[in-house]
């Protein structure tokens, strides 16, 4: 350990792992763009928040650009067929989600023409009104690219109000195989930084910190060309380290701010911005082009021709794999599937899934990259602590959990956990720590679930209880008001007897 | 004279003052294992327990005259719970809980005799005379009160579907 390295270890400051990354040879092979695939299947959600609503019907024709869903609520984006053709169903489709089940989804029968519908682009964004930047993204659909998939125009509307002074953009990829953002900045650093300057405008930050990995040199001197005429963009290098692409880290490397717990980046003045959403940003605010495309890593030992491929959205990861070269062998050896990542990705049943606008990757990994073992019991080592980027105590929260003691895992921080499996991966005794914080986050939104549920039935009942009592009340009112009645038509009865009589 | 009064009158303030506090610091409201029991339950007093309602089969269970099981809706995960609250072991294993479930109509089979909605506990039946009825799965607790009064089986019990929003990663296996 060097002099450096000792202090660093005194100060907390060496979180994170260093895992192989294998993003090369993928990240130094051209893009290919893949060809529209005659179907395309485009789940309603796409991005955090409330799915969307379909807007077409069976058997309408569409435009390429075309809105086929609307958002739907505060924190929601719409969605646009990626080409032209005919909506043939809205129907169930296999979720990319880990659990393997379905979600509803519209499905588009290509029709070869790719025709564009009628857009409406602006040639100096710079002179539109920062709110009218924000309100081009939403109807874009534009959602965070780097696989959190966060409707981005909430960020940049919410940016403006909250007095925001510093941009973070996520040039990171910390993720080992992916390297489309990577790729996305060797190519079209110019797109990116005039995306960049577009969100600075958007929310009136004073200047935009680009954190690019240190092993990504070719996307570092891309990117540092083409903002050498804006000072207010600068291109920060930073250590390559599992996870310097999670938001909290970042900002903390690059800025020395800390984002408080309970807190928001803009709380400390801040938003992050995927480099890719740049380039989204820059397509919906200049050409009007909604977000139907994206840059996809395909990797993994298993992939006969790793690389970046181009795709519509909608397109199954069969497709994506079968135009990228296919299985090494026809898939013999594969031994998982992962869209994303392969440290905060999700595990897919099968390769009929398609690919959303946050698919950063589809992955294809042999037995020899999963090394799958039997959890040994805990050794107390401490690796976990100390490679834990929110200074958990990965450990100490997984006893708990599985003795179920869920209140106590929060006392030692469950909610601050983010989840990137840093403390499963150094774990020596391959105890799936991160899978039992997944677990029981899940299990803690399925209790909150629960009380809500609770306490609706029980209003529920009693608006059930008021109600038999006010139709009871207006039953008897009702038979008072008849039995009145009658008794005064009875004595006009016999009052008008008497007088005949 | 006035020393009487202004004796009396400090007197009566100060005593007054410690009831304040002491009603206070030590009140008791109700049975305070009552209520908590109360927050517990389903809250749809269906009355499959026997008891009128959630708060009667509550009082039962804490002053030890009914078992933490008795209540359907509730299921095992409900019995735990107030068996670890009360302290007590009890015997799940005769539950039979088999998860969640809802009522669903059989539209084939319905014949619109609205006997189901006049039990529903909280409104969630909808359909009016001699039209098919249907069940909102949000409101639907799982009594199952509706079942036993259709005339014609249109009514059964189906476990809740598993959604996306709903899914939870499974808890890995122990070392």
């Amino acid at each position: 350990m060097g002099v450096m390295n000792f202090f660093k270890h005194l100060l907390g400051d060496d979180w994170g792992v260093h895992p192989d990354d294998h993003k090369r040879p993928a990240a130094d092979r051209k893009v290919r763009v893949m060809p529209v695939p005659a179907r395309l299947c485009l789940p309603l959600q796409q991005h955090l928040g409330g799915a969307a609503r379909p807007a077409v019907l069976v058997g309408q024709k569409v435009k390429k650009g075309e809105l086929i869903a609307e958002a739907q609520g505060m924190v929601s984006a719409p969605i646009h067929a990626p080409t032209s053709g005919m909506i043939t169903a809205v129907t169930e489709i296999t979720a990319p989600h880990p659990s393997g089940l379905s979600m509803p989804a519209i499905i588009l029968e290509a029709d070869g023409a790719d025709e564009w519908c009628e857009l409406h682009g602006c040639d100096d964004p710079f002179a539109l009104a920062p709110a009218e930047i924000g309100k081009r993204v939403a109807a874009a659909g534009v959602v965070g690219l780097g696989g959190a998939a966060f409707p981005s125009a909430v960020k940049l509307i919410g940016a403006s109000r909250a007095k925001v002074t510093t941009l973070v953009m996520n040039g990171g990829e910390c993720e080992p195989y992916l390297s489309c953002d990577d790729r996305l900045m060797r190519d079209q650093a110019a797109g990116i930084v005039d995306g960049i300057r577009i969100m600075l405008h958007a929310t009136g930050a004073g200047v935009a910190l680009v954190g690019i990995e240190d092993n990504k040199p070719e996307a570092i001197a891309a990117m540092r060309v083409a903002a050498a005429d804006f000072p207010a963009v600068q291109i920060r290098p930073v250590p390559a380290r599992y996870p310097m692409g999670s938001e909290k880290q970042l900002i903390q490397v690059l800025t020395g701010t800390e984002v408080p717990a309970d807190g928001r980046p803009a709380d400390i003045g801040v938003i992050v911005h995927n480099v890719g959403t740049a380039l989204a940003v820059r397509a919906a605010v200049r050409e009007g082009k909604p977000l139907i495309s994206r840059l996809v890593t395909v990797n993994g030992n298993c992939m006969a021709a790793p690389g970046n491929i181009e795709v519509r959205v909608g397109t199954l990861a069969e497709e994506v794999i079968a135009f990228a070269g296919g299985l090494k062998g026809d898939g013999i050896g594969l031994a998982r599937r992962v869209m994303g990542g392969p440290m905060m990705g999700m595990q897919i049943p099968h390769w009929r899934v398609p690919v959303v606008k946050g698919t950063s990757g589809i992955l294809a990994f042999d037995t020899a990259e999963v090394a799958e073992q039997a959890p040994n019991p805990c050794i107390r080592c401490g690796s976990c602590v100390k490679a834990c980027p929110m200074g958990l105590l990965p450990l100490e929260m997984s006893s708990r959990i599985s003795n179920e003691a869920y209140p106590e895992a929060i006392d030692l921080g469950l909610k601050d956990c983010i989840a990137c499996g840093c403390c499963a991966y150094v774990c020596p005794s391959k105890i799936p720590l991160v899978q039992y914080f997944v677990h029981a986050k899940g299990e803690l939104a399925a209790q909150d679930r629960a009380k809500l549920r609770t306490d609706a039935t029980k209003k529920l009942a009693q608006q059930r209880q008021e109600r038999l009592a006010r139709e009871a009340r207006e039953k008897a009112e009702a038979a008072a008001k008849r039995k009145a009645e009658r008794e005064a038509a009875a004595a006009v009865k016999a009052a008008a007897e008497t007088t005949a009589g | 004279m006035i020393a009487a009064i202004l004796s009396l009158t400090l007197l009566g303030a100060a005593l007054g003052i410690v009831l304040g506090v002491a009603n206070k610091f030590l009140a008791v409201e109700g049975n305070p294992l009552v209520e908590e029991l109360i927050a517990m339950m389903p809250g749809s007093n269906c009355g499959q327990c026997g008891f009128p309602g959630c708060s009667g089969a509550a009082e039962a269970i804490a002053d030890g005259s009914a078992a933490p099981t008795c209540c359907p809706p509730g299921g095992k995960t409900l019995a735990a719970a107030i068996a670890a609250k009360l302290g007590l072991t009890v015997d799940l294993s005769a539950m039979a809980d088999d998860g969640p479930k809802i009522a669903v109509v059989a539209e084939e089979l319905c014949i619109g005799c609205c006997r189901c909605s006049k039990v529903c506990p909280t409104d969630a039946i909808i359909g009016a005379a001699k039209q098919v009825h249907n069940v909102f799965r949000e409101a639907c607790t799982g009594c199952s009160s509706c079942v036993e009064k259709c005339p014609t089986e249109a009514l059964v019990m189906r476990p809740v579907p598993v959604t996306l929003q709903h899914w939870v990663m499974p808890k890995p296996l122990a070392a």
